[in-house]
């Protein structure tokens, strides 16, 4: 089986680590899948925290941004009118031209942008680097983690993503939120699993997802994790979007004391074991029809 | 010379905003003519680089000076570099007028 499963939530804390890693030890030790689990909440990754893997490759993300020759600029500003980033900072009457590289995204207009020749050169920025953790034979985590710092993280996913060889299950552990780095995660996933609790913030950020992952027109499901809380509002809400429920995990103290301990709930307790399976059976049905 | 100062409105009753790169307007007094003019801040609502944007267009109104209730990180580099003096106002209920510039 070869397919990306993106996990993802909108709200932060609603558990999609937790349900990343349990899916990942159900497809490795149930299903006997060769799996990979990308953490690509590169401001802070902590899948390893619980699947213990040992380092076996380390690689550093870095970008091109530009170097302004302020001998031989011109100070015409074009480079500074095509920066979508506002990442130069130009002002023709003094005359003054910076690169601001914590806003640089390495894009590259500037350079295509400059008509005079050898002004604009580019030079390496490190942002962080992608760790492959090697868990047993048939399964291995790679971390993408950004340095302290920066706020450029695009890259740093894509290159995590890109690590991930093509066979067998890849699972996707997305940052939380909604925007580009979500984006940049979920896009070319085969299914979304939305994780969600039962709560007004919980309920807000579903939708929000919800109406992205539909603009991207991935198939999708959800799990709503801490079952029990808050009200009634998710169900009728899926009900209504006509979205699958994929699994519940009830508000349990058992669970949250196993998940504080860096342990795996599936291997705790047969009972959550048996809805990982079934979630996975939902999710390859999904994918396949 | 030129001085900024940060402002909610676009009159010299207006309170100073406490925010220098997301400001609504800056009230640009001309200490040779002793006249203020103000103007908008389009840089406001933007996604990232508000401060350096809003450095730049002072600048770009041949400003010396600038007086606000903060300055962040990034905008302090970008004044820096432009050598644009800051001054903190920690008086967040002064109006324009009041905030004595020199």
């Amino acid at each position: 089986m070869n397919y990306k499963i993106a996990v993802a939530s909108g709200k932060g804390g609603t558990g999609k680590t937790t349900v990343a890693v349990n899916l990942f030890y159900t497809v490795r030790d149930i299903f006997k899948e060769k799996i990979q689990l990308i953490d690509c909440d590169v401001e802070e990754p902590n899948v390893n925290i619980f699947t213990k893997g040992t380092l076996c490759q380390e690689k550093s993300v870095s970008i091109k941004i530009p170097v302004i020759n302020k001998e031989t600029c011109k100070y015409c500003g074009t480079c500074a009118d095509y920066c979508a980033y506002n990442a130069l900072l130009f002002v023709k009457t003094i005359p003054h031209i910076a690169v601001l590289e914590d806003l640089c995204h390495g894009c590259g207009a500037c350079l295509y942008a400059c008509n005079v020749n050898n002004v604009i050169t580019e030079k390496e920025k490190v942002l962080g680097k992608i760790s492959e953790f090697q868990v047993n034979d048939i399964s291995k985590l790679i971390e993408g983690r950004i340095d302290v710092g920066v706020a450029i993280v695009l890259p740093v996913i894509k290159a995590a993503k890109n690590e991930a060889d093509k066979n067998g299950i890849v699972i996707y552990d997305a940052p939380p939120g909604t925007s580009c780095p979500v984006l940049e995660t979920i896009y070319d996933s085969d299914y979304v699993v939305l994780v969600t609790e039962p709560t007004p913030f919980g309920v807000n950020d579903l939708r929000i997802m919800v109406e992205t992952v539909k603009k991207i027109g991935t198939k999708m499901g959800v799990v709503i994790n801490r079952a029990g809380l808050g009200s009634n509002e998710v169900y009728e809400y899926l009900a209504k979007e006509k979205i699958e429920i994929l699994m519940e995990i009830p508000y349990d103290k058992q669970i949250a004391e196993i998940y504080s301990k860096g342990d795996i709930i599936i291997n705790k307790l047969p009972w959550v074991k048996d809805k990982h399976i079934e979630l996975f059976n939902k999710i390859i049905s999904c994918v396949e029809q | 010379m030129k001085i900024a100062v940060t402002s909610l409105g676009n009159t010299s009753d207006s309170k100073m905003d406490p925010r220098f790169g997301r400001c609504a307007f800056f009230a640009i007094y001309d200490t040779v003519a002793n006249t203020y003019n103000f103007i908008d801040n389009p840089g406001k609502n933007a996604g990232h680089g508000a401060g350096p944007q809003a450095a730049e267009l002072i600048a770009n109104n041949g400003v010396k000076k600038v007086v606000s209730g903060e300055f962040g990180p990034k905008a302090k580099n970008a004044l820096e570099s432009l050598e644009i003096e800051m001054i903190i106002e920690k008086n967040k209920e002064k109006t324009i007028k009041e905030i004595n510039i020199t």
